[in-house]
């Protein structure tokens, strides 16, 4: 069976499961399942045959799981909408048409991934310039303490999920250059007094440091951490010129949670960052050092920028008295909601999400889908959707290891890990593993541009795929 | 490469193990830690979009509560109504969000609000059917509830009336009543009034049973084989009973007399001996059977319930080391004093009326779905045997001369023979109230209802054949001519 077939019946399971959760939130509502479910499955049905057609005909050889995937989490995405809200249903349909022609346009653009490195510097400013733009006056918009959105006459967008596909492809352009060169092992060992100095020295004043500094534990475990992971570095032959738009990075991660105010996407943004530093030179040295540093700065702007503060003290205690029905009403009803679902769930159309007026799950559509998921279709339902990403992010870094250059594995891992990143800090937000942020659900919460990004990351993904496994194939190898 | 691109895959697949560990963590493991939350108001939010259940007299039509229903937003909410106001107040109770439940509608809750287990509710998940209270039929009796509130005639105080076969509880009437239809908007004033309306008189309040309690001594004296209706006893008073001198009412002297005759005409010296001679554990033993020393065993919340028994001077029951010539007529002292509850007093009268089967009192009929069919129907049950048929039928003879000549004249019946017992409880610090009670049932030969009644602190001089007596017997009428 080729790649394409396969795609091609692993879009029926997701029709039906459109049609199938239509009918269970029509059901709810109008207690007669009318002909609009099935309009609904044979429509979602016949767009992504369209995008199969597309595929097909553009990237014969690409991974065959990966759309279907992508295609699965947006249709659990539009049942769940269509409950919460049935105009936002339409709107993120729409949405979702739009994706699919971002999709294509990627495609038949972007014929060799290649080209992107030629133009990776252009790629990098104009990612930072549209992170910035939410602060500008005029335009920018303040949601929940974060600047996230920006908001042009009638349209608002998120470019930071634009953003975080341009990082990637800068990053793994620029450290498919430098990752060998970054750090190389020393050809000779250093001498014993070197040794005595480079192991000693940093270790006596990490001591000295925890003990009149009074760190705590969590700065000590930091600070050795990063000792530990310098002298590391030290031990090798760091090329100090190189690091220079690594620190450059840091920095701008930094910023970014003074100027965004957003521990998830600068969280995701410098992973995504690590994982890739980590894939280029293979030294985890290098992560230690990278990783230190941002939660080392994270933890200092948490104790001085109030907003990042707040969110911090909601995250250890959402049910203390005078914050459960305030700051921390989202956090709790979110985790109020994931107890009503149980195991098996409500059902679609079931879930308690406004009364009277006051909502009950807030922002349901976009930040708290996942509880409103885990309300519906209980754990199971969330543990499938989990499941879901999971496959999604093995096919994307199949892809990577498939791949037969540097830039393009970078570029696949890349990809692939900023999408299980964001899963992981919004998900890990609405149950409480790190402090809630506002990013979306990828595929799954509304949002125009979140869709549209995360559809032209699903199309670079295929492309990528669609060249290593044809390279395979010519190869004669088995893919 | 490939190799650390393989481990950064294991660590994503650690860490979205961790976001469904999370997951079951707060939807499964700590669900119910969640949901008992004071600031979760999920529940308490579903409740109110659910119509609860009505609830109906005996009749099965006459409406004690419904509800009404009012939009909020996008929801329509659904609020209780009280249609008979406060007459049956005390066996129904209320149900308000802000309030709580009480009575009934806090016993009987999972049907009101049609909760259903496992299996049922994927049923009605299939068949699609909205989460639907069920109505509760109750065994109230309107015109039996109306005559009780009559005849107490605002005094505080409480009459229960039970059907002997069955256990069906056909009166619960406790004065000072509350509007439940109030309870919303005036909780506070309702709560902290002196008369505590909130107060169920019948099974939540106890009161010294006076001479009522004879006919528990005489059930054990019977049943135990101690004396028999025609034994003669010496009726002298005033007797010396524990070293202390104890007197008839008015100090009257019977002399030698029958048993029979000294229940006719109370007399308390008979049965001072008469519970000498039983003893204490035998007497207790009994009173277990009918059920003192245990809260009722009726479908009622148990908080609005306490047991009657023996209680001594610092508030304990006591099962022993108490005066029993004093506890055989209805009184006691610091060892131990009687003390008994409206309701316990009727189950007394019901299982000497149902030839010593004492029957679990039961306020619920049936639960009725909304489409009619039962889904609970409540059926007799037995909770003990408390005397030989035998002696029930002695003691119900016994207690139909009560009424045919003795102390309980006022509660004849011109077509029915009543049998029944009277008491008189001295009251107050200087022994300045009273409280009277009655306790009977009818027909004899068939009976059909067990009243008890009883008024709280009134003036000297009220007895319970002239006060409480003629109450039992409107009841009576009201609810076997119906």
């Amino acid at each position: 069976m080729s790649a394409r077939t396969r795609e091609l019946f692993g879009l029926l399971p997701v029709s039906l499961l459109v049609a199938a959760g239509f009918a269970a939130v029509l059901a709810t509502r109008t207690e007669d399942v009318s002909d609009a479910t099935l309009t609904y499955g044979a429509v979602f049905l016949g767009l992504c045959v369209m995008a199969h057609l597309f595929i097909r005909a553009r990237l014969p050889e690409a991974d065959p799981y990966l759309f279907p995937l992508g295609a699965l989490l947006a249709a659990v995405g539009l049942v769940l909408i269509y409950r919460i809200d049935t105009e936002l249903a339409r709107e993120q349909a729409q949405w979702f048409v739009v994706g699919l022609i971002f999709f294509c346009a990627t495609i038949l653009a972007v014929r060799d991934h290649h080209v992107l490195e030629r133009y990776r510097y252009l790629i990098a400013a104009a990612s930072i310039a549209l992170l910035v733009l939410p602060r500008l006056p005029g335009i920018g918009e303040q949601v929940n303490g974060a600047f996230l959105a920006i908001k042009l006459g009638p349209i608002q967008f998120q470019p930071a999920e634009f953003a975080k596909l341009g990082i990637i492809i800068f990053l793994a352009s620029y450290l498919r250059e430098t990752g060998d060169i970054l750090v190389r092992p020393r050809l000779r060992p250093l001498p014993g007094t070197s040794q005595l100095l480079l192991y000693g020295l940093p270790a006596g004043l990490t001591l000295l440091a925890i003990l009149a500094l009074d760190l705590g534990p969590a700065g000590s475990v930091l600070l050795i951490v990063f000792v530990a992971s310098m002298v590391a570095v030290l031990r090798e032959r760091p090329s100090p010129k190189h690091f220079g738009p690594l620190l450059l990075v840091w920095g701008l991660a930094m910023l970014m949670l003074i100027v965004i105010r957003d521990l998830g996407s600068s969280l995701m943004f410098f992973g995504g960052f690590l994982a890739l530093l980590y894939v280029a030179t293979g030294r985890l040295s290098l992560v230690g050092v990278g990783a230190t540093l941002f939660f080392g700065g994270a933890f200092f702007l948490a104790r001085n920028v109030g907003h990042v503060q707040d969110r911090f003290d909601i995250w250890l205690d959402p049910f203390e008295r005078g914050v459960v029905n305030d700051e921390g009403y989202q956090v709790a009803q979110s985790l109020f909601a994931q107890a009503d679902g149980g195991l098996f769930g409500r059902g679609f159309g079931e879930a308690l999400i406004e009364f009277g007026g006051t909502p009950i799950i807030p922002a349901a559509h976009t930040d708290l889908i996942y509880a409103v998921l885990v309300n519906e279709a209980g754990l199971f339902g969330a543990a499938g959707v989990i499941g879901a990403y999971l496959l999604l992010s093995f096919r994307g870094f199949k892809t990577a290891m498939l791949a037969n250059d540097g830039f393009s594995k970078l570029l696949a891992t890349g990809l692939t890990a900023v999408l299980a990143l964001q899963v992981f800090v919004i998900v890990g937000g609405v149950t409480r593993v790190i402090p809630l942020t506002g990013v979306t659900l990828p595929f799954v919460s509304y949002g125009g541009s979140s869709i549209v990004a995360n559809m032209v990351l699903l199309a670079l993904l295929l492309i990528v795929s669609d060249h290593a496994r044809a390279e395979g194939i010519r190869r004669g190898g088995l893919v | 490469m490939n190799a650390q691109i393989r481990q950064l895959y294991g660590l994503f697949a650690l860490l979205f193990a961790v976001l469904v560990g999370f997951t079951s963590y707060w939807a499964v493991v700590d669900a119910e830690g969640l949901e008992d939350n004071p600031d979760n108001r999920r529940a308490l939010i579903e409740e109110q979009t659910i119509p609860r259940g009505l609830i109906y007299a005996r009749d099965g039509r006459t409406v004690l509560a419904r509800n009404v229903s009012r939009r909020r937003g996008d929801t329509t909410i659904f609020t209780r109504r009280y249609p008979t106001g406060g007459t049956f107040a005390h066996p129904v109770g209320y149900s308000f969000i802000e309030n709580g439940r009480r009575s009934l509608e806090l016993s009987r809750n999972d049907a009101l609000v049609g909760e259903e287990d496992e299996f049922e509710s994927i049923l009605s998940g299939l068949e699609n059917r909205d989460t639907e209270g069920q109505d509760v039929v109750t065994n109230l009796d309107v015109a039996g509830t109306q005559a009780a509130v009559a005849g107490l005639a605002g005094r505080k105080g409480s009459v229960v009336a039970i059907e002997p076969q069955t256990g069906k509880v056909r009166v619960m009437v406790s004065i000072p009543e509350y509007d439940p239809n109030q309870i919303p908007s005036g909780f506070r004033a309702i709560n902290t009034n002196p008369d505590k309306p909130l107060l169920n008189r019948s099974t939540q309040e106890l009161y010294p049973p006076g001479s009522t309690f004879k006919v528990v001594t005489a059930a054990a004296a019977l049943d135990s084989g101690k004396v028999s209706p025609e034994s003669i006893i010496d009726g002298s008073s005033p007797k010396t009973i524990s070293g202390v001198p104890l007197e008839n009412s008015g100090g009257q002297s019977f002399g030698a007399i029958s048993f029979t005759d000294a229940l006719t005409n109370s007399v308390n010296t008979v049965f001072a001996q008469v519970g000498e001679e039983i003893g204490r554990e035998t007497l207790v033993e009994y009173m277990r059977r009918f059920g003192f020393y245990a809260d009722p065993e009726l479908d009622y919340p148990g908080f609005q319930m306490i047991p009657s028994g023996i209680i001594n001077g610092d508030g304990d029951y006591v099962d022993d080391g108490f005066d029993v010539g004093r506890v055989a007529i209805g009184q006691g002292g610091l060892e131990g004093e009687i003390r008994s509850s409206p309701m316990q007093m009727a189950l007394v009268a019901a299982a000497i009326a149902n030839d010593g089967r004492l029957m679990r009192p039961r306020l619920t009929d049936s639960v009725v779905r909304k489409d009619g069919r039962v889904s609970e129907r409540i059926r007799p049950d037995l909770q003990s045997q408390v005397m030989k048929p035998q002696t029930a039928e002695q003691l119900a003879a016994m207690m139909s001369r009560v009424v045919e000549e003795g102390t309980g004249t006022a509660a004849a019946l011109s077509d029915v023979q009543v049998a029944g017992k009277t008491g008189t409880a001295e009251v107050g610090e200087f022994r300045e109230f009273t409280q009277p009670w009655f306790i009977c049932f009818a027909p004899v030969e068939d009976p059909q209802l067990a009243v008890a009644v009883t008024l709280e602190r009134q003036p000297a001089g009220s007895q319970g054949g002239t006060v409480a007596a003629p109450i039992a017997s409107s009841v009576l009428q009201a609810v076997l001519g119906g």
